[in-house]
Parts: C-alpha cells; structure tokens; sequence
C-alpha cells in the first residue's frame, strides 16, 4: 500500500497538475482565513498562500522549478494582467485629469523616495548588490516590479517576495501614519497608498470608500509606469 | 470572459514586446503594452464591454497571480536569514517614507476647491 501512495506522489509530483492545483487551493484557503479574520490587513491571503506552499515544498523536499512546471500557468497571466491595468487606468484618468499637475509631482516625487529610500537603508546597513537591485522596484506592482529587477540584474523571485511584504507593510500601518501626519483627504489616502503598495494597498484604500479606491488603482498603474521608467534610466546614469 | 479581449490583451503584450526588443527600451515588454491599450482607450473614447470583464476578471484575482512567485522565497531563504536586518529596515522605512512624502506633496498642491470629504 505505501508503496502504491509512493508511486502515485512520484507521479503526480512530475506532472504540472499538482503544482498547479495546490497554488489555487493554497490561495483559497488564504482567502477562508482573510474573510473570518473579517479582512484584517495583516492577515494576507498571499502570504498565507506562500507559507503553506513553502512548507509542501519544504516538507515533501520538492524543488521550487518542479512546482514551477505546474504554476507558471498562473505565473504567466501576469502579462496579460499588466496590460489589464489600462481599463481602470483609462477610467480613472478621465475622473481625475483636473489634478494631474499636482498628481504628476507627486508621482515623481513619491516613485522615487520609494525606490531611493529601500536602497539607501538597505546599503546603510550592507546590504548586498542583489538585494539593493532586487529592492529598488519594490513599490511597483508585482510583474513590472518583476520585470524591472529581471532587467536589471536583480532576482525577480526575491523582488516578489519583497512586493509582497511591501504591500502588506503599507496596508497595515498606512492609515495610521496618515492619520498621524493629519492628511484625512480621501483622494491623497488612497493616491499615497496605492503608490507606496499597490494592489494589496489598493484593497485597504477600498475599505476607506470609492474616491480612495480610485485614486489608489490610478497610483498603482501609474507608479508601475513611473518605475518602469525611471530607475532603467537611473541605472544607466549611475553605473 | 469573452475570447476576442483576452485575444486583444495578448496582442498588446506581444506588440509591447516586438516593440521593447525593436528599439531597445528599458521598459518591460506588458507596461508597453500597458501603454498601447490605453493610447487605443484614449483615442476610440470608451472602454467596451467585454474589455471590461476580461480586465475586471483578471485584475480581480491579481494577488493570486503572485503567488507561485512568492514561492520562489524558499529558493532564497539563504539570502534572507543572512540579510534580515536591511531587508526588513528598507522595507518598512521606504514604504512609511514613500506613503509620507506622497501624501504631504499631494496634500500641499492638489486643488481643494471641490470640497471632496
């Protein structure tokens, strides 16, 4: 009988189904414990997906490229998704052109503090070359941040990991400094948020209503864009 | 979600991609794309419908589709237990910092005529 469980597992162990199978449930058991946490910001649906497929992985002694097989399939839809993100970007630009001066500023301005910031703690205290790279698109939205760091001779990996705990950071305490700095302006909350961490600050700026929503999808696009841009360009003139 | 807009998502990403090793820019193949798209959404005036869902229907589940590159962590662990401290420190100092700055620069220049609360 364990012999026939072994065969079975080696099986299914190769075939890209299971690697497959295992990210969507990991992801909806991450969702279960979201929605009774009542969506408490801290208790992230990726990051539960994460650990609980980083243990399988672990404890089953599965490398990550065989689990791979299996996931890119949903690793690839981020392409696709990037392109996605000109719909609310398109219908948000046209809700919020009358402040695009002020906006385009602070873009620049909130785009590169984010990026200069991570680099420069992280080189403070020796952080390494590949981390610091790894680092510098960590505010964009996970694929463009991936394909930044890819580009630039970081670890895309590494930097997805770095995404995703930048997002978390920033929907967890995000309200509470901007509390404490008295902005209360529904449209700078969200802009602020969804520049500093994306997508997963763009579902905390949801709970604060319509117009944070919004103005965080629209940063999230736009910092993406920014970032693209930007630190390629920086990078050059630096190095 | 209708086939003819996931179609038209594709082309985007291909055409971004012909483009970014055509002329060698440093931007990644999906944000030209990105780009296209909303150059074409500005020029025809309105998104269609069935755009609409295919975009809502991937963008609804975009955490989802970080996850198989966050397990890339374990890949990684090294690297981390080794570099914690800065790793940690620029995190959650950069994200506070970008957040702060964003806020207080917007705060200071966006109009407030329209009483928005």
């Amino acid at each position: 009988m364990t012999d026939t469980a072994r065969d079975i597992w080696v099986y299914l162990s190769a075939s890209p189904l299971a690697g497959l199978t295992f990210t969507l449930v990991a992801y909806q058991v991450g969702l279960w414990i979201h929605g009774k946490c009542k969506r408490h910001p801290l208790v992230n649906p990726v990051l539960i997906a994460v650990a609980l497929l980083s243990t399988l992985l672990i404890l089953t002694d599965t490398e990550y490229g065989t689990y791979f097989e299996g996931a890119q399939f949903v690793h690839f839809l981020l392409g696709p998704a990037t392109v996605a993100l000109a719909v609310p970007l398109y219908r948000q630009f046209a809700h919020v052109r009358r402040s695009a001066a002020a906006l385009a500023v602070a873009l620049v301005v909130g785009s590169l503090t984010a990026a200069g910031s991570a680099v420069g703690i992280a080189w403070l205290l020796d952080g390494s070359t590949a981390l610091l790279v790894s680092l510098a698109p960590k505010s964009a939205t996970a694929p463009i941040a991936m394909a930044i760091a890819e580009d630039m001779g970081g670890l895309p990996t590494l930097t997805a990991v770095l995404v995703m705990l930048t997002g978390i950071i920033g929907a967890a305490f995000g309200t509470g400094v901007l509390n404490l700095i008295r902005v209360h302006d529904p449209r700078v909350q969200g802009f602020a948020l969804g520049l500093a961490s994306h997508g997963i600050g763009t579902a905390r700026a949801v709970q604060l209503g319509e117009t944070a929503a919004a103005f965080s999808g629209l940063a999230m696009g736009l910092n993406g864009l920014a970032t693209a841009v930007l630190l390629p360009l920086i990078a050059t003139f630096l190095l | 979600m209708p086939l003819g807009f996931i179609t038209l998502l594709l082309v985007c990403q291909l055409a971004g991609e012909v483009i970014r090793l055509a002329l060698d820019l440093p931007v990644p193949g999906p944000v030209i794309g990105m780009a296209l798209l909303f150059g074409g959404l500005v020029i025809k005036g309105s998104v269609p419908d069935g755009l609409a869902s295919a975009s809502s229907g991937l963008l609804q589940h975009l955490a989802l589709l970080f996850v198989p590159a966050g397990v890339g962590v374990i890949t990684h662990i090294g690297l981390l237990q080794a570099e914690w401290r800065p790793v940690a420190a620029a995190l959650v100092g950069s994200t506070l910092a970008a957040i702060v700055v964003t806020a207080l620069v917007l705060h200071w220049l966006m109009p407030k005529s329209d009483g928005t609360k």
